[in-house]
C-alpha cells in the first residue's frame, strides 16, 4: 500500500487525546471516537480524514490524507465514490470483507461534503449462517440417504445405492468393498455421472492402507495418511482415469453384522477432503452400514425361511400312470405360503401299482400347524410300503402323533388310485375328514361313503373305506373345510357351504382335473373377497377323457398349477 | 421376425379352436408343434394363435355359446399347449444369449386370469430376459418380498378385471417404494391405459409385444423418497365415497335385493340359485361402482354395464333389469353425489346402447 508518510494522523484512540476542533465540533461529535465499531471519515474526493480507535485496529498504518483507494478495500472505496457523487442507489448499506472479518458499512453525510462510514462487524452472524446452511444441507442429504437406503432390503441394491450416492455427494469415484466370501469380495464401483457396476473378485485388501482394518471394524485411518499413488489399480472404477488426489477409507459399521468398507476417491484437480468432509463421510458410512446390515440380516432370514419352507410347500402335481392329478393350496394368511392343510401324491412304483394320495388338515393355522403337517407327511412317506392297508396306516400314524409332543390333532383322507383300462379305481378312506365328492359325466355329484375317526386324539382309530370307479372325464375331489366354510358371497356373511360346492361341481362335469381345482379355488377366493378365510386345499383326481393316450405317460405334462406354486 | 401371412395364422387359430373346444389336448398340442416344425416362430404361435383362441373363448362364453365347463376346459388345454410349446423350446435358444436382465411378471392380487401374464412372461423369455413369473393370485406381500430378495429391473403387473384396480394401486406404490419401476398391462387398466397412468404406473403396455419393446428402453428406478400415498394420486378419494361403497357392499346388495323384491313380486318366486345369481349381479355392479369411484371415471362403470346387458341378453334375460337395479341402488346412495352421477351416466349409457344380436365384448384374456 503506497502511502505518503507525513503529517501525523489525528487519531481518537482510547487515550482520550484532545479532539480536533473541526472534526469534533463540526462533523460528528465526540462519542464516535470511542464507538466499539470502526468509523472512518473521508472527504468528498476520497481522501481519508479520520479514523476512530476501532478502525485503527484494521488500518493501523493509515494517515490523514491517504487516498481511500489505497487504504480500504475496493468495495468500500467504490461505495464512497458513489455516495459522494450522490448516486441515488449508492446511499444504502454496502458490505464486504476487510482482512478476515466481514463488515456492513453505513454512510452518513457530514459537513463540507465529508462522509462518515459506520462499519458494523457482521462476521459471526455470517459464519453462523454458513454453518447453519451447511448443517441443514447435510441433514437433508442424510435424510435423503436414509430414505434411499431404507427403501430396499436387497443387499446388492443397497450397495449400489450407497456407491451411487457417495459419488453424488462426496467424491468423484467410490468403491464399496463387501465383506469377504471365502477369498473373494463383491466390489461395487461408481463414478460420478457413470453407471454403477458390480464384480466379485479375489483382491488383496492389504494393498489399500486401512482397508483390511476397516473391514474388521477398526477405526478409520485419517485421509492424509494415505498416499494416493500407492493405491492398487483395482480400486479405481474403469472410467476414472485421472490421477487420484485424495482418498478416504471408511468402515461401514454393521452393528454385529459385517457390512464392508467404503473407499472414496477424488482426482488431483479437485480439492482434497477437508476435516468436515471426512466427518460427513463417516456419518454417511454409518447410515449405509446400518442399512446394509439390515438388508444382510433380512436376506439371511429370508433364505433360512425359504429353505425350511421348501419342505413344507405343497408339491406340484402332475399326471401319473394315466391318471390326472391337480392340487391347489391357498394359505389363510396372505403373508404366509404354508398353513395347516396339506396334500401329497406318492406315485405307485409302476402303472399297475396304486398311487397314494393324501389330503389333510391339522387343527390350527400358520407356522405351528405347518410344522405338524410336515411331520405327518414324513411319517406317511415312511409308511408307504404299508399304505395298501388304509386302516393300518392310519393306526400307525395315530400312534406316531399321540407319542409326539404336539397336542394338535388332524383329519385326513387317503386315496389309493389305479388306472384300469379306461377307468380309474379308487379306494378312499376318510379319517374324520370331509368325504370326497365324485363328479360324474352327467353332472351328478356323489358323496363317497367313507368315514372314520380323526388322528392324534384317541388311542384307537376306526375307519370305513369306500371303493369308487371313475369313468373317463369323471373326477374325485378331495378338499378341506376351508372351501365349505368360506364366509362371504354377494351378501357378505354367508357360508359357501356343501350345497353350493355340489352345485358348482355339477358344472365342472367333464373338466380336466386342474380346471376343476382352479374353479373351486377361484370361486371360494371370490366368495371370501377381501375377508379372512381358513386354509383352502383341493386335490382333483380325474380319469382322462376318451382314449387320450398322451396322458398315460404323464411325463412333462404338468398342469397350470405348477406355475402357481413356484411363486 | 417376419410374421407369416395372416391367412396362415387364421387357419391355425381355427384348427386350435376346434381342438381346444373339443377338449382334445392331443390334437391341440400337435397343431402348434406342427406349425412350429413348419417354420412358424414361437412368438407368433403364442400371441397370434394361442392368445387369439383364448380371446375367442371369452367372447364365446359371453355370447352363451360355451358353457362354464367348456370355457375352463378350453383354458386348461390352452395352458397345456403353452407348456408343451415351452417344453419343446431348444435349450440353445435361451443359452446362447446373455440374458438382458431380470424382470418380474405378476398378476394383481385377486386376479385369476393368469394367461395374459404368462404369455408376456414367455415372450420376454424368448427375447432373452430372465423372467420370474409369479402367476395368478399373487398376494402383494409376496410380490414385495420377492423384489427384496431379487434384483428385478422392473415389475410387469397384469390385470384383467378392473375391480382389482385399488389392489393394483397398492401393488404399484409398494413396488415403487422399494425402487422398482412398474409397467402395467391388461384390460383392467383401460383401453388406452388411462387407469395405469392414474395409478402412477411408470409405463403402460397395450400388449405383450409393446411390453417387450418398452422394456428395451431402460426404465428409470423410481426415487424412493418420492414414495406416494393413495391420496397423492387420487385426491378425490377424500370424499370417502369409495370407502363407504366398498365397505358396505354386502349391505347395499341386501338392501337393493329387498327393495327389488318388494317392487317386483315375481322375484319372490325365484329359486335360491336365481336369487343368488341376482345378488351376484348386484354385487358386481357395486364392485364396479366402487372402482369407478376409486379412479373417478364413469366409463369404467358404463363399459361394464353395457357388457353385462349384452351377457344377460345372450342368456335371454331382459337388460332392462340392470337399469331397474341401478335406480334402486341409487335410492340407497342418496348422500353420495359422485356415486349418483356415475349411476346416472350408467343408466344413460344403457339407454343409448345399440341393440346388438351378438355381444362383441369380452372380459376374458
Amino acid at each position: 500500500m503506497g502511502r505518503v508518510r507525513g503529517a501525523s494522523p489525528r487519531v481518537f484512540g482510547t487515550s482520550g487525546s484532545p479532539v480536533d476542533p473541526r472534526s469534533a465540533a463540526v462533523s460528528v461529535g465526540a462519542a464516535w471516537a470511542h464507538a466499539p465499531y470502526p468509523v472512518i471519515v473521508a472527504d468528498r474526493d476520497g481522501g481519508l480524514v479520520e479514523l476512530n480507535a476501532a478502525a485503527r485496529l484494521l488500518w493501523s498504518q493509515a494517515v490523514r490524507g491517504d487516498a481511500l483507494w489505497d487504504t480500504v478495500p475496493a468495495w468500500l472505496a467504490e461505495a464512497h465514490g458513489r455516495f459522494a457523487d450522490g448516486v441515488p442507489d449508492g446511499t444504502g448499506e454496502v458490505s464486504g470483507a476487510v482482512a478476515d472479518r466481514f463488515f456492513e458499512a453505513h454512510p452518513t453525510p457530514a459537513d463540507d461534503g465529508d462522509v462518515v462510514w459506520w462499519l458494523i462487524d457482521d462476521t459471526d452472524r455470517r459464519l453462523a449462517e454458513a454453518a447453519l446452511a451447511g448443517a441443514r444441507q447435510r441433514s437433508a442429504l442424510l435424510a435423503d440417504v436414509s430414505s434411499q437406503l431404507l427403501s430396499t432390503l436387497n443387499v446388492t441394491r443397497c450397495m449400489e445405492a450407497t456407491a451411487r450416492m457417495a459419488t453424488d455427494h462426496l467424491a468423484e469415484a467410490a468403491l464399496l468393498v463387501a465383506p469377504p466370501q471365502g477369498r473373494r469380495h463383491q466390489l461395487t464401483y461408481a463414478y460420478r455421472g457413470g453407471p454403477v457396476s458390480q464384480v466379485t473378485a479375489p483382491v488383496d485388501v492389504h494393498a489399500v492402507p486401512g482397508l483390511a482394518e476397516a473391514l474388521q471394524g477398526f477405526p478409520p485411518v485419517p485421509a492424509r495418511w494415505i498416499d494416493p499413488a500407492s493405491l492398487p489399480s483395482w480400486v479405481r472404477p474403469a472410467d476414472f482415469t485421472e490421477p487420484v488426489g485424495s482418498v478416504i477409507v471408511a468402515p461401514l459399521p454393521g452393528h454385529g453384522v459385517p457390512a464392508g468398507a467404503l473407499i472414496l476417491l477424488r482426482s488431483s484437480r479437485e480439492q482434497a477432503f477437508s476435516g468436515d468432509e471426512e466427518l460427513f463421510a463417516r456419518l454417511f458410512a454409518a447410515r449405509a452400514g446400518a442399512a446394509l446390515s439390515a438388508a444382510r440380516l433380512y436376506t439371511e432370514q429370508a433364505s433360512i425361511t425359504a429353505t425350511l419352507m421348501r419342505e413344507l410347500l405343497p408339491p406340484r402335481l402332475e399326471n401319473v400312470h394315466g391318471v390326472e392329478y391337480a392340487g391347489a393350496y391357498r394359505p389363510s394368511r396372505d403373508n404366509e405360503r404354508i398353513g395347516g392343510d396339506f396334500y401329497d401324491v406318492h406315485p405307485g412304483t409302476g402303472p399297475t401299482e396304486e398311487t397314494l394320495v393324501v389330503l389333510g388338515d391339522v387343527a390350527g393355522k400358520g407356522l405351528d400347524a405347518a410344522v405338524l403337517t410336515g411331520k405327518i407327511r414324513n411319517t406317511l412317506q415312511a409308511l408307504l410300503p404299508l399304505a395298501t392297508d388304509h386302516e393300518r396306516t392310519l393306526t400307525l400314524l395315530n400312534c406316531a402323533l399321540l407319542s409326539s409332543h404336539h397336542t394338535r390333532f388332524a383329519t385326513l383322507v387317503l386315496a389309493s388310485v389305479r388306472r384300469l383300462g379306461s377307468t380309474v379305481e379308487l379306494r378312499l378312506t376318510s379319517a374324520g375328514h370331509l368325504a370326497p365328492l365324485i363328479v360324474r359325466s352327467d353332472g351328478t355329484v356323489e358323496e363317497t361313503a367313507t368315514r372314520g375317526s380323526l388322528i392324534g386324539a384317541l388311542p384307537k382309530v376306526t375307519s370305513a373305506t369306500a371303493n369308487v370307479t371313475l369313468r373317463p372325464g369323471e373326477t374325485c375331489l378331495l378338499y378341506t373345510d376351508g372351501v365349505t366354510e368360506a364366509r362371504g358371497g354377494p351378501l357378505g356373511d354367508e357360508l359357501f357351504g356343501d350345497h353350493r360346492l355340489k352345485r358348482v361341481l355339477a358344472e365342472c362335469a367333464g373338466m380336466p382335473a386342474e380346471a376343476v381345482v382352479e374353479r373351486i379355488q377361484m370361486l371360494t377366493a371370490q366368495w371370501v373377497g377381501s375377508g379372512s378365510h381358513d386354509d383352502v386345499a383341493t386335490v382333483a383326481i380325474s380319469a382322462p377323457r376318451g382314449a387320450d393316450l398322451t396322458m398315460a405317460g404323464g411325463q412333462g405334462r404338468v398342469g397350470s398349477t405348477m406355475y402357481r406354486r413356484n411363486g | 421376425m417376419s410374421a407369416p401371412p395372416a391367412i396362415r395364422t387364421d387357419a391355425l387359430v381355427d384348427e386350435l379352436w376346434q381342438a381346444v373346444t373339443g377338449g382334445d389336448e392331443y390334437t391341440a398340442v400337435e397343431v402348434v408343434r406342427r406349425a412350429r416344425a413348419d417354420g412358424t416362430d414361437e412368438e407368433t404361435l403364442l400371441l397370434d394363435v394361442i392368445a387369439t383362441v383364448q380371446r375367442r373363448v371369452g367372447t364365446e362364453w359371453a355370447a352363451d355359446r360355451l358353457t362354464v365347463a367348456q370355457e375352463h376346459a378350453a383354458t386348461a388345454i390352452n395352458e397345456r399347449v403353452i407348456t408343451a410349446l415351452v417344453h419343446d423350446r431348444p435349450p440353445a435358444d435361451a443359452a446362447d444369449r446373455v440374458p438382458k436382465g431380470r424382470v418380474t411378471v405378476s398378476c394383481v392380487d385377486g386376479e385369476w386370469h393368469a394367461m395374459p401374464a404368462r404369455l408376456v412372461a414367455e415372450v420376454l423369455r424368448l427375447r432373452g430376459w430372465r423372467v420370474d413369473f409369479l402367476g395368478a393370485q399373487t398376494p402383494t406381500p409376496h410380490l414385495v418380498s420377492h423384489l427384496h430378495s431379487t434384483s428385478s429391473a422392473a415389475v410387469l403387473l397384469s390385470g384383467s378385471l378392473p375391480t382389482h384396480l385399488p389392489t393394483a394401486h397398492a401393488a404399484i406404490t409398494a413396488c415403487q417404494a422399494v425402487g422398482v419401476p412398474v409397467m402395467a398391462g391388461g384390460r383392467a387398466f383401460g383401453p388406452d391405459g388411462r387407469y395405469a397412468h392414474a395409478l402412477g404406473a411408470d409405463r403402460w403396455a397395450p400388449d405383450a409385444r409393446a411390453a417387450a419393446a418398452l422394456l428395451e428402453e431402460e426404465l428409470a428406478r423410481p426415487h424412493p423418497a418420492a414414495a406416494r400415498q393413495v391420496l397423492d394420486d387420487l385426491p378425490h378419494l377424500t370424499d370417502q365415497e369409495y370407502t363407504f361403497v366398498a365397505q358396505s357392499r354386502g349391505r347395499l346388495v341386501r338392501q337393493t335385493l329387498t327393495s327389488l323384491e318388494n317392487r317386483f313380486p315375481a322375484m319372490r318366486a325365484y329359486s335360491d340359485a336365481q336369487r343368488e345369481r341376482t345378488a351376484e349381479d348386484l354385487a358386481h355392479i357395486v364392485d364396479f361402482l366402487a372402482t369407478a369411484l376409486y379412479v373417478d371415471d364413469a366409463d369404467l362403470l358404463t363399459t361394464f354395464l353395457c357388457w353385462t346387458a349384452d351377457v344377460l341378453e345372450a342368456r335371454r334375460v331382459p337388460a332392462h333389469s340392470v337399469v331397474t337395479a341401478l335406480g334402486v341402488l341409487g335410492e340407497h346412495l342418496r348422500e353420495f353425489p359422485r356415486a349418483l352421477r356415475l349411476l346416472d351416466d350408467g343408466t344413460a349409457a344403457l339407454a343409448d346402447r345399440p341393440r346388438r344380436p351378438v355381444p362383441g365384448s369380452d372380459i376374458e384374456a
